[in-house]
C-alpha cells in the first residue's frame, strides 16, 4: 500500500473539486491509479488523461507508483 | 537567451526581440500567437490560460534545445502568458536568430508545435452566449502527439 498525492488541473480539477488528494493505494502503475480516481469521481468518467507526470517529470502510464510520490494528472494540453 | 518562460503580464515584444540580436546571425523569425474572436463556431470574447509553471518551464526549455541542437540555430526564446486574456493580446511568442533563414524558419515552427502539444498549459474559452469551455488541443488528437512521453 502506497501513500501517493494526487493533483488535478484545469477541467480535471473543476470535474472533481478538488487540487489534490491524498490517497492509499495498492495501484502499481499510474493508469490504474487514474482509474480509481475515476471509480471515485463519477465527474471524471467523461475524460480521459492525455498526460501524466510523476514527481513533476513526464511519465509513461505504465511507470510504477512508489510510496510518496506526486503524480498529476493533465487533461488534454492547449497552449499557444 | 535560450529559455522559455511564464508570464502573467503583458509581453513587451520590442524587449523580446533585442533578446535574440546577434550579429552572427542573418536571419530572425519571431511567431506572434493571438486570442482570436472565434473557435469552432463559437464566438469568443476571453480566454484563460492555467499554467503549470514548473514543468512547463522545464519542458518549454527542452523544447528550445532539441531546436538549437536539431536545427543549428543560435537563439531561441520563447514565453507564454498565463491568466485571463482579451481579444487579440499576445498569448505566446517564439523567437529564433540563425545564421541563415531555413533553419531559423523550421525551428520557430518546431518550437510553437511542441508547445502546443508538450507543455502543461489549459486554455479556457468564453464564449458570447455565457458559457465557458476547455479547449482540447485539436492537433494532439491527430497525433497523439501529448500521450508519449517526449523526446
Amino acid at each position: 500500500m502506497n501513500q501517493i498525492k494526487v493533483r488535478y488541473f484545469a477541467a480535471f480539477r473543476e470535474a472533481t473539486g478538488i487540487e489534490s488528494e491524498r490517497v492509499n493505494t495498492t495501484a502499481g502503475s499510474a493508469a490504474e491509479l487514474f482509474s480509481e480516481c475515476k471509480g471515485r469521481f463519477d465527474s471524471l468518467q467523461a475524460y480521459s488523461a492525455a498526460m501524466v507526470a510523476i514527481n513533476d517529470e513526464m511519465s509513461d502510464w505504465d511507470d510504477a507508483l512508489e510510496n510518496g510520490d506526486e503524480v498529476l494528472f493533465f487533461p488534454p494540453v492547449a497552449g499557444g | 537567451m535560450n529559455t522559455f518562460q511564464i508570464t502573467s503580464l503583458p509581453i513587451n515584444l520590442e524587449a523580446f526581440r533585442k533578446q535574440l540580436l546577434d550579429r552572427s546571425c542573418g536571419a530572425y523569425v519571431q511567431f506572434d500567437g493571438w486570442v482570436r474572436d472565434h473557435n469552432e463556431g463559437q464566438q469568443v470574447l476571453r480566454l484563460e490560460y492555467e499554467v503549470y509553471e514548473p514543468m512547463a518551464v522545464k519542458e518549454g526549455n527542452r523544447v528550445i534545445e532539441e531546436a538549437i541542437a536539431r536545427f543549428g540555430i543560435s537563439n531561441a526564446f520563447g514565453i507564454h502568458r498565463s491568466g485571463l486574456m482579451e481579444l487579440s493580446d499576445v498569448a505566446v511568442v517564439v523567437g529564433v536568430s540563425s545564421p541563415h533563414r531555413d533553419a531559423a524558419f523550421e525551428a520557430c515552427r518546431y518550437i510553437i508545435d511542441q508547445v502546443k502539444v508538450r507543455l502543461p498549459i489549459w486554455k479556457k474559452e468564453y464564449y458570447a452566449n455565457g458559457t465557458a469551455e476547455w479547449v482540447n488541443c485539436q492537433h494532439c488528437a491527430h497525433v497523439g502527439g501529448g500521450i508519449q512521453r517526449p523526446g
